[in-house]
């Protein structure tokens, strides 16, 4: 990766970071924590990846991203308004009555979405649903998700997991955003999930452990999991839940918590840019 | 069609049609492929066909997103576990975004016999009835259910159908109209309304030969369609008869007598009896011996409707 592209995604993921802590501020209510560890991720996919087209959401050639773990919402919509499938103005009634962005992605409401999550689990399992319908109709489309490590507590998860490399599901990528923090506490004490590459491994997929900050190793391991056939491919992003704001980070407090208009204002003061004024 | 078709065995039948007719359809199974029949599915064309293993939360979480990506997915398993062990992917994975999944859940009721309680899903009308966009079907018989497959089909939506074991009296002729949100009148009489789904339809024929024979006419109507009900047939039976008898295999409790009963009670309330499983869990047994047991016979309809009928004012 050229020093232009790592410059254009460091700006772009700021970008979004800035977002999500103005949206959530707004709205009074969301997920930080999770939003802002997942925003490089994210960047990296809408920016760099992705085959889409922001005027015909609907296109049956796009690549598909599922976020399984629905209350990143704010880093999704944040990446879709920069990509133009809607208004930038759009992002600032999250969680509103009025708006058609809900607390949890609702593929029926706002463009550019491509599956209804939230209820933790569910994603991956509709992930493939979408990977097998690619394979059934030869189009070379890619399908990707992204899961919590917390979410890997759900069964479903592993349901998922084995039915994927049950059926070869090599045009399925899913990045973990390995965290280690859910609402309880780390996830070490919630719910012992290591060793998380041996079980992905155990259960036949191609793992690629990255530092899920460094928009070279993400690239990087996304165009090892295009190449990698016979199997889904699991990222294994290590990642800081709360990343870019100073007191967010690998703060438990911060997983579902808003930013008051203050620490909103330190938040973007830290992330660089324009202040906000209200 | 045969005599007795259990409407599974129908239901794998009309899944070769529909699969002749729309490539985009696709069947999921959970390891129950031979018995939920969609084994010939499987056979026909093994590259539509997905077994998802023991794991039905994944069933349905796949079939949501095969429907996402423009397919339409026939899911079965047993009804219990369809409907108990994935109720929440059919509720967010499915309802919620509207996906065309259709949910095809056998081995419903006590007809399950002798495997007993456990997996005797009594409950599963009321549950998928909760849920927002989701249409509710339950053939009588196998005529009836290769038209409710059709009708999934032609439908955009998600559909839960319902299927039982054991083969049922076939009642209905290759020319019935089914349309899908509507009531059947199958009988007319003025003296009560006999609404019936499922196998109990059969058994509320005869109940009306029976009460018949007493002076009390019964009008039958098949209410195949529980989600959306059709209101207005169930209240036009109501005001015409004055009292009205529900039977289902299924637990009185939210199935098509709770929604009998809200429909009437916001619109015409008369005298009404609900037939069906009294909020208890079944156990094994034959499934003529379950019927029998838990009051599910001709003779408990034609009972209640006398009761019901003494009820008028």
């Amino acid at each position: 990766m050229d020093e232009e592209t790592r410059k254009y995604l460091e700006e772009k993921a700021r970008t979004l970071r800035r977002h999500i802590i103005r949206m959530l501020a707004e709205a009074g209510s969301g997920h930080p924590g999770g939003s802002l560890s997942a925003a490089d991720i994210v960047t990296a996919l809408y920016f760099r990846v992705l085959r889409l087209d922001p005027r015909n959401p609907a296109w049956p050639e796009r690549d598909r991203f599922v976020l399984s773990k629905g209350h990143a919402a704010p880093a999704l919509y944040a990446a879709l308004a920069e990509r133009g499938f809607f208004p930038v103005e759009d992002l600032w009634g999250l969680r509103k009555l009025s708006s058609h962005l809900q607390g949890h992605p609702d593929m029926r409401k706002t463009p550019g979405v491509e599956a209804s999550t939230g209820s933790l689990g569910q994603g991956l399992a509709m992930a493939n649903g979408m990977a097998l319908a690619g394979k059934l109709d030869r189009k070379d489309y890619r399908v990707y998700a992204l899961i919590g490590d917390g979410e890997m507590e759900e069964g479903e998860i592993w349901e998922a997991a084995m039915a994927a490399s049950h059926y070869r599901l090599d045009n399925l990528t899913v990045f973990l955003d390995y965290n280690g923090l859910q609402i309880d506490g780390p996830t070490s004490q919630v719910m012992s999930t290591e060793p998380v590459e041996e079980k992905w491994r155990s259960f036949r997929w191609n793992v690629i452990p990255i530092d899920g900050h460094d928009f070279g190793q993400i690239l990087t391991a996304i165009e090892q999991a295009r190449e990698h056939l016979g199997q889904p491919t699991m990222i294994v992003a290590r990642t800081i839940k709360g990343k870019g704001v100073s007191f967010m980070e690998n703060a438990v407090g911060w997983h579902g918590n808003a930013p008051t208009r203050e620490q909103a204002q330190k938040a973007l003061a830290e992330l660089g840019g324009e202040p906000v004024s209200e | 069609m045969g005599k007795n078709v259990a409407t599974r065995d129908a239901y794998g039948e009309a899944l070769l049609e529909v699969g002749a007719a729309y490539p985009e359809v696709v069947v999921l199974d959970a390891d129950l492929s031979k018995s939920t029949k969609t084994a010939k599915f499987a056979e026909r064309y093994p590259e539509r066909f997905f077994n998802m293993g023991i794991a039905e939360q994944n069933l349905m979480g796949t079939a949501a997103g095969l429907a996402a990506a423009g397919k339409i997915p026939f899911a079965s398993t047993f009804a219990i576990f369809a409907t108990g062990r994935a109720f929440e992917q059919i509720r967010n994975s499915i309802a919620y975004p509207h996906l065309n999944v259709k949910i095809a859940a056998t081995h419903a009721g006590l007809t399950v016999g002798e495997d007993g309680g456990s997996h005797q899903a009594t409950e599963d009308i009321a549950i998928m009835r909760a849920i927002p966009n989701l249409t509710v079907l339950v053939p009588a018989d196998g005529v009836e259910t290769k038209k409710a497959v059709w009708a999934a089909v032609r439908h955009q939506g998600p559909v839960y159908l319902r299927l039982g074991r054991p083969a049922v009296p076939v009642i209905f002729g290759e020319d019935y109209d089914f349309a899908l949100g509507r009531a059947a009148v199958l009988r007319e009489g003025d003296k009560v309304a006999l609404l019936a789904t499922g196998i109990m339809v059969s058994e509320a024929l005869k109940a009306a030969d029976l009460l018949a024979g007493e002076g009390i006419e019964a009008s039958v109507i098949n209410v195949s369609t529980i989600k959306p009900l059709d209101v207005e047939t169930v209240v036009t039976f109501a005001r015409r008869c004055g009292a009205v008898v529900t039977a289902e295999e299924h637990n009185i409790l939210g199935g098509l007598g709770g929604a009998v009963a809200e429909a009437l009670a916001e619109n015409c309330p008369v005298p009404m009896v609900r037939v069906g499983v009294r909020d208890v869990f079944g156990r094994s047994g034959t499934p003529e011996e379950l019927l029998q047991a838990y009051g599910l016979t001709a003779d408990s309809i034609a009972g209640a409707a006398r009761a019901v009928v003494r009820r008028k004012g």
